[in-house]
């Protein structure tokens, strides 16, 4: 076998003194040859992207690499100076980031910033210099290079700035390759594109490449080494073939197990009673001129319908723009549409002023994407769980014992009531949010994308509970989300969204099966790890 | 898993009052602003003169630590024979409550202004904000000028005139601290939980600015506070004989030369005050920033 690009040998790299551990990673060793991908799997704080910013010099001041070698072409990084790193970066070895819409200058045009390192790393005149810019921007498959170059990053989408920051990452030929999680960030079908690319790349520039991820079904996908993390630890490393299909520690077990899957057995037959019907509901934005620009308006949601029946749960599945966040807000009316009606019962729900809607809110809530977010920082837990019911008229003392209840539902304690929300993990705060949002006994749950800032394992403890509450209250769920994964492992029926239209609904079976339409195809197609069937190691 | 989960026991979040008293800044100022503070309240039982009673035998005579002073007067006494000492306690009352009144009166008034045009945008904000550059674009002094020579001037003049001024930057920082809160999926999430505004404002909304809020008001207090010795400097602020220190300054300066004294003394008393309230308004900032939190 060739020598290696890169050799870890024990690396350790410390916390500060306050931290939860003492390593952010210890003791871990593995390689990566030329034209390989190494995948580093793990949760968040598994220490993956510690190891990727050692390698890079990146790391935050805070940490120190305390033992162990990295070797670099038979070089130890470790060692080197910084101005040695530094000449060693951007040539030698290149970094891809997670999130493609603040890895670029936005002062600078496109074509700027791949010059930049040419300029930084050669001596090329301007025009062989703009000539390789135009050469990298062909190899990345972007559309008209003459004006992206000259494009700034804001007037590029997220999928073609990706592609600019692979662009940089392989302006200087490198010989590693380090990617972060490059395409969390994206919609599904542009993640398979970046992923077919990196396939590519691998064998074109022969560059060895460490791409940092924390869903199997990426790892499926391209790698072929992987690399499984938990707290600073390596715990399974092999072939993909071997950490895939044959999977030894328990935790990558785990991990495996937790992937989310369509189920096997047969939905519960759902009973006729309508619990939500929506009726052209329309909602259009009218963004107003300016001197240079003339007045725009957009159709987020065209007219749309559908009803969901009392217990079943409704999957919206779209990509970023499809409009399935503006069908939520105008759903709780946190926006108002243009048209339409929605029936909850026998009210109409996008009729009345906001304030005369107060009373009917009780029917139908929330539970939102962000974790962090969603829970006042400065409150309780227990005032904002009370909070809502008190707002319906429920006595204090009533609604304390619906938190207490309501608390061991989703598996916290009730001390937890006494809390704030910072002393949470995101997963707890997730059920936290989910009990809040049954505190008023609502007909109707929306989770908007509920799991989706979730680790796996997490992810699939939370969809558990949500299928138990929605079995033992006799809920309606619309679960709103772009993973049709967990979509197929929740839900009875889908609804797909593309461009403000509902292009295609059916049962899980039916969509995923037999799909009618050419979007619907193509959004299946680009799913990660199809080849793959997950063993079952349960 | 079917049992309830216990919760990690993490390291109790630190309380406000153990991580405050561990900022050796805020340590400093509260200390110092407590000692001020106590010899405003206590005035009369802590001077050893009545601050207004005039000795036309013994003016300007020295501090202790000039030659041919004696204790009976440890701050010496001013141009008409008063106690210095006596006047500087008593002017503490002043200086802190103008602060105080001050920070009240534009605190409200800011922090309406900015929670208002702040969560409901739109031609509110237009209105606000308009509101918000008139203000910037008047000179404090020149306003009080205008209002003394109408009014007469007095401790009641300049309270409401710093009062009715000094609301500015409440409303700009509270405006943009309520316009990223109002976006936040919890108000979104109370929103559709029913609360109704104003309970939405007061409960979910206003605990979540107010360390900008404690921020802006000690600030705005020792800016108060300097404003109102200016004034008074000028003489446009508190009349005599009432013991203010811009006006012990104003009425200083005429024995500059020879009793520097009389100026440096009251001086020295607006500079620590204003300091303590700064370095803890500056605490404040590190003490309640929510990255210190944990």
């Amino acid at each position: 076998m060739t020598q290696p690009v890169l050799s870890v040998r024990g690396l350790t790299v410390d916390l500060p003194k306050n931290g939860d551990r003492p390593h952010a990673v210890s003791g871990i060793s593995f390689d990566i040859h030329p034209n390989e991908i190494v995948c580093v799997v793990g949760e968040s704080g598994s220490g993956k992207s510690v190891t990727a910013f050692t390698a890079m010099g990146l790391l935050p001041k805070a940490l120190k690499p305390s033992g162990g070698q990295m070797l670099f072409e038979g070089q130890d990084l470790l060692k080197m100076s910084r101005r040695e790193h530094t000449r060693l970066r951007g040539k030698r070895m290149a970094m891809v980031f997670q999130e493609p819409m603040t890895a670029l200058n936005p002062c600078f045009t496109v074509g700027d910033q791949i010059e930049e390192i040419f300029k930084a790393h050669t001596r090329l005149a301007r025009s062989e210099r703009k000539a390789r810019t135009m050469a990298l921007l062909e190899e990345v498959r972007l559309p008209d290079p003459p004006r992206v170059y000259s494009s700034f990053p804001h007037q590029l989408s997220g999928g073609q700035r990706q592609r600019i920051v692979i662009a940089i990452a392989l302006a200087m030929d490198p010989t590693l390759l380090i990617a972060d999680e490059p395409t969390t960030a994206l919609d599904v079908t542009t993640q398979a594109q970046i992923l077919s690319m990196f396939k590519t790349l691998k064998s074109s520039h022969s560059a060895g490449i460490l791409f940092v991820t924390h869903d199997f079904d990426v790892v499926a996908e391209i790698a072929d080494r992987v690399v499984v993390m938990q707290k600073g630890l390596v715990v399974e490393q092999g072939t993909a073939d071997e950490v895939l299909n044959d999977p030894q520690h328990p935790y990558t077990r785990q991990l495996i197990a937790a992937v989310p899957r369509k189920r096997e057995d047969a939905p519960e037959p759902l009973s006729d009673e309508v619990a939500l019907r929506v009726q052209g509901l329309k909602k259009t934005y009218h963004v107003a001129g300016t001197l240079t620009r003339k007045a725009r308006t957009v159709h987020a949601l065209h007219p749309t319908d559908f009803t969901v029946r009392k217990g079943e749960t409704l999957g919206i599945v779209g990509e970023s723009g499809s409009g399935k966040t503006t069908l939520v807000r105008c759903l709780i009316r946190l926006l108002d549409p243009d048209d339409g009606a929605i029936w909850i019962g026998s009210r109409n729900f996008a009729q009345g002023s906001r304030a005369s809607l107060r009373a009917a809110r009780k029917d139908i809530q929330i539970v939102f994407q962000d974790p962090y977010g969603s829970l006042n920082p400065r409150r309780s837990i227990g005032e904002q769980l009370i909070g809502a019911p008190m707002n319906f008229g429920v006595s204090r003392s009533v609604a304390w014992g619906r938190a207490k209840r309501l608390m061991k539902i989703v598996r916290l304690e009730e001390e937890a009531l006494y809390r704030y929300p910072s002393q949470f993990s995101g997963g707890q705060r997730q059920r936290i949010c989910i009990a809040r949002a049954l505190m008023v006994e609502p007909k109707i749950l929306i989770a908007d994308e509920a799991v989706s800032a979730l680790d796996v394992s997490v992810q699939k403890e939370v969809l558990l509970l949500l299928a138990d509450i929605k079995r033992n209250m006799g809920l309606t769920i619309l679960f709103i989300t772009h993973d049709l994964r967990v979509a197929a492992q929740i839900c009875d029926n889908l609804i797909v969204m593309s461009k403000g239209r509902i292009v295609e609904r059916g049962t899980v079976a039916e969509v995923f099966g037999n799909p009618q339409q050419p979007y619907t195809r193509q959004l299946l197609s680009a799913m990660p790890g199809r080849k793959w069937e997950a063993p079952d190691v349960a | 898993m079917n049992g309830p989960e216990l919760i990690v026991p993490k390291a109790r979040r630190k309380g406000f009052a153990a991580r405050a008293f561990a900022n050796p800044a805020f340590v400093c100022g509260a200390v110092t602003l407590g000692l001020i503070f106590a010899m405003a309240v206590f005035a009369p039982l802590i001077a050893p003169y009545d601050p207004l009673a005039q000795d036309m035998t013994n003016r300007t005579a020295s501090p202790f630590w000039l030659a041919g002073a004696d204790w009976a007067h440890p701050f010496g006494t001013d141009g008409l024979g008063r106690d210095y000492l006596s006047r500087i306690i008593y002017g503490a009352r002043i200086s802190l409550l103008i602060g105080i009144f001050t920070v009240i009166t534009s605190g409200i008034i800011g922090t309406v202004m900015g929670v208002v045009a702040g969560y409901f945008g739109g031609k509110v904000d237009l209105v606000i904000n308009f509101l918000i550059m008139t203000r910037l674009t008047l000179p404090v002094i020149m306003v009080a000028l205008a209002v003394v020579a109408i009014f007469g001037g007095s401790l009641t003049v300049v309270v409401l005139v710093l009062g009715l001024l000094l609301w500015d930057r409440f409303a700009v920082v509270i405006r943009s601290a309520v316009m990223q809160i109002r976006n936040q999926e919890y108000i979104q999430a109370a929103q559709s939980m029913g609360y109704s505004t104003p309970k939405l404002l007061f409960r979910e909304l206003l605990p979540n600015i107010f360390d900008r809020f404690a921020v802006i008001a000690t600030f705005e207090m020792a800016h108060a506070i300097l404003l109102e010795a200016s004034l008074s400097f000028l003489g446009l602020g508190v009349q005599p004989p009432t013991p203010s220190w811009g006006l012990m300054v104003a009425e200083g300066r005429q024995y500059l030369l020879f009793d520097s004294w009389l100026i440096l003394i009251p001086g020295a008393a607006i500079c620590v005050l204003v300091l303590a309230i700064n370095m803890m308004g500056d605490a404040l900032r590190d003490v309640l920033a929510p990255e210190n939190r944990n």
